[in-house]
């Protein structure tokens, strides 16, 4: 069945809340977990249930996630038939190239989606980490008759995630949605969507059609909310863990968390890798001044320091004399000699130089800027 | 097919006894070195960075893993339209065929995918050694000399010099003569296995080397020497950088421990291996970074991918996948993809074989007792060798310098 299912990703979401995470790139290329990048994953899923049909709408600040995926060769997505459809936005007499939301977005991309020859289209964001496969889904959603299938998870009542654009769901007992809030106040549901919905191609070419036709931009807003009691919507529940990067602090735990095996097991299951870009980078070198604990350590890194508590991704230098501890610190930065680090996050290419002290806090780590010097 | 300036033939077809165990069930070039390498990617990646884009792999010794390693050639940039790499395993052709008989015999036999891209020189590499070349430097040396043949040597120590391939030069740096492990070397140019050849002249010697019965058809025992008869002009290029035999044991061990030498020889964050421009390319393993854990203690070693440790790890060198237990101790070893130290074990100056599992308590590289009888360390010397695929029961005793062939070790089974 999964050969008849199409992905559609899409990587224009707010990130703002990422501040300066997001000044260069866009969320989908938000680095994660010492070698990933933010799409990795949602991309390895689909890729791993088998589909081999995937458009990816990009929306600014591009650069980065372009040079990321490339031809798709590292998802296997460098196909004849099909592959990796990398749809940036373009200006013609109806367009004006910046999306009002997902449902203008779906819209400019609707070639994209009529030449798609697949029944099944699965819509995702870019900024929720998860490590599966979707067959039970695509099981569930055909078997349900569902018109629109909602992946979710359970999360607190009072989720403190500082979450944004969230999209809670009233599931009943038989599993259809009866209900569905966005940003509540005070949510009533422990339910709270993955960014994940599957319905058919032609219902989601009629959906965008018509719902473009009122003047409405958005696919939650303007599509779901309002179509709750008249579509058959169903939710799939999910147990893995899911990360939700729509803010610095989540961003901050959901790296961190990475430290936690059930976590590293859940999201590294080596049944279904999650693929990236691959680098070449060397090994991790440990020079005699190192203490490491508790850390998770990418290639190319080279360790004199200590180390407790940190993801340090690719080709980072720990210099002599190093304390870092509760650190984030992003590919290729350089911390030289005795300088002190807690609660940080480092974007990729920063210097910062002996003696140096920076600190931060739990809820507030202290975040440097790509390519600063300091 | 488009003309090519340069192709390279890797002779891979060593079995690699003197690595024992290791190479059971893989042939040399597969054998994994330096954390994520493999030996094939130096001489594949020196390759991609020199600008030769055609590869033939001969190989005739347990293909399968260095097949799949090879793959389409996409690690090393070398999945390419016209040209790229492939594996040239011996093929029975009409009514004949043999296996490959010597170096110059497994290029002979592939003379006809040399013709195919109609290449100007040749240049002939083995897959056993560590070292990062400029081909193309050798190639325009080779070019400029307007030489027949050029050889790269290096200058090893005299007293070492009766080991190796030795040839003589004049001042100008021809080849006037080439001594097979000579009593008394007159010259310390020891030949590294890598030859340029203009293929027109090649082909011939080839041909020619193939309808002389008693030959060995070898590269160094009959095509160079007839070369030299015949007054070629041969050239020797000269090498000054890293480089590194890893066919036995103790050298592989050694060319490891390199990389974590203080200061390296194999400098990972310098020049041999952190060079944008010249990277050493491999196959990824797709595993996330390595965890450290909250007991671990790591100094002195190189650590990679998916690896966990929450033991001590000292001076070594950790593969992907690997897993060090906590209170396990890992010392001057190699641990290779996906061995397993399980709680409290103790490896000292050992290589553990691929997915090895050294159990709980156990000892590797421990001292000699007893009990131990007589075993061969005539390959091994001190440094103690599991193979792949090993389970070491919990609690046993494997002493200094034994090899451990594959199946469950401890107590009732020894296999030396």
């Amino acid at each position: 069945m999964q050969g008849n299912v199409f992905g559609l990703v899409y990587t224009g979401e707010s990130s703002m809340q990422l501040r300066d995470l997001t000044y260069s790139r866009s969320v989908a290329a938000v680095p994660f977990a010492g070698r990933y990048r933010c799409i990795d994953f949602v991309l390895s899923s689909l890729v791993n249930t088998g589909i081999s049909n995937v458009g990816v709408i990009a929306q600014k600040n591009y650069h980065s996630l372009m040079d990321h995926l490339g031809s798709g060769k590292e998802w296997e997505l460098h196909r004849k038939r099909d592959g990796l459809f990398i749809l940036p936005p373009f200006v013609t007499h109806d367009n004006t190239g910046i999306y009002k939301g997902t449902l203008d977005a779906y819209r400019s991309v609707l070639g994209y989606i009529r030449r798609s020859s697949q029944r099944y289209v699965i819509l995702t964001g870019s900024h929720t980490v998860f490590n599966t496969t979707f067959h039970k889904m695509i099981e569930q959603h055909i078997q349900t008759g569902a018109d629109i299938t909602i992946m979710y998870n359970e999360v607190p009542l009072e989720h403190n995630d500082d979450q944004f654009d969230e999209l809670r769901l009233d599931v009943d007992e038989t599993g259809r949605v009866q209900d569905l809030q966005l940003n509540p106040y005070r949510p009533t549901s422990f339910h709270s969507a993955c960014d994940v919905f599957m319905l058919e191609k032609t219902l989601l070419e009629y959906l965008i059609e018509e719902a473009v036709s009122h003047g409405f931009t958005d696919f939650i807003r303007d599509v779901l909310l309002k179509k709750v009691h008249t579509l058959k919507i169903y939710g799939w529940r999910y147990d893995g863990y899911i990360g939700c990067l729509s803010s610095i602090a989540s961003y901050f735990t959901h790296n961190m968390n990475i430290l936690t095996r059930q976590v590293r097991d859940d999201l590294f299951n080596p049944d279904h890798p999650i693929y990236t870009k691959v680098k070449d980078e060397v090994p991790a070198h440990y020079l005699p001044g190192a203490k490491t604990r508790n850390s998770l350590i990418a290639d190319g890194c080279v360790v004199d320091g200590e180390v407790d508590s940190c993801v340090l991704f690719r080709g980072v230098k720990v210099g002599k004399g190093v304390k870092l501890s509760n650190c984030l610190v992003l590919q290729g930065c350089d911390i030289q000699e005795g300088c002190e680090l807690d609660y940080v996050i480092l974007d990729k290419g920063c210097t910062v130089h002996s003696g140096c002290r920076l600190a931060g806090y739990d809820k507030f780590p202290v975040i440097i800027r790509k390519g600063s010097s300091i | 097919m488009i003309k090519k300036k340069i192709i390279a033939m890797l002779l891979a077809g060593g079995q690699g006894s003197r690595l024992s165990v290791l190479t059971n069930r893989i042939a040399k070039p597969a054998m994994p070195f330096g954390g994520r390498y493999r030996i094939i990617d130096f001489p594949l990646s020196n390759c991609a960075n020199s600008d030769i884009d055609t590869v033939g792999v001969l190989t005739q010794y347990e293909p399968m893993e260095l097949n799949g390693y090879i793959g389409t050639g996409q690690a090393w940039d070398l999945d390419r339209n016209s040209g790229g790499v492939f594996v040239l395993p011996p093929y029975i052709s009409g009514s004949r065929g043999e296996w490959y008989s010597g170096t110059a015999n497994a290029i002979y036999q592939n003379i006809a995918f040399i013709d195919r891209y109609d290449p100007e020189y040749v240049l002939i590499l083995s897959g056993d050694h560590i070292y990062r070349m400029d081909y193309a430097q050798m190639l325009a040396r080779h070019v400029e000399s307007n030489a027949d043949a050029t050889i790269a040597v290096r200058g090893v120590p005299i007293e070492e010099a009766h080991r190796f391939g030795i040839m003589n030069t004049d001042a100008e740096g021809n080849i006037i003569e080439f001594e097979e492990k000579p009593r008394a070397p007159k010259s310390n140019k020891a030949s590294m296995g890598i030859y340029i050849f203009s293929w027109e002249q090649l082909r011939q010697y080839l041909i020619a080397d193939e309808a002389t019965p008693d030959s060995e058809n070898d590269f160094g025992q009959n095509i160079i020497p007839a070369m030299l008869r015949d007054k070629r002009r041969m050239i020797a290029y000269e090498f000054k950088s890293y480089w590194k035999d890893v066919g036995t044991i103790q050298s592989l061990w050694e060319a490891n421990m390199d990389i974590i030498a203080e200061p390296p020889l194999l400098d990972l964050s310098g020049k041999f291996f952190n060079d944008r421009e010249w990277r050493i390319f491999s196959k990824s393993p797709i595993m996330p970074p390595h965890y450290v854990g909250p007991q671990a203690s790591i100094e002195r070693s190189i650590i990679t991918e998916g690896c966990e440790i929450d033991g001590t790890v000292t001076h070594s060198v950790i593969f992907a996948g690997v897993t060090v237990e906590p209170e396990a101790e890992v010392i001057d070893s190699v641990l290779l993809p996906g061995a397993r130290v399980q709680r409290g074990a103790h490896v000292r100056k050992a290589i553990i074989g691929e997915n090895s599992v050294v159990g709980e308590a156990a000892t590797v590289g421990a001292a000699r007792q007893p009990g131990d009888g007589d075993y061969d360390t005539s390959l091994t010397g001190d440094i103690t060798l599991i193979a792949s695929g090993t389970e070491i029961a919990a609690g046993s005793h494997v002493p200094v310098g034994m090899i451990v062939n594959t199946g469950l070790y401890g107590g009732k089974q020894k296999e030396a």
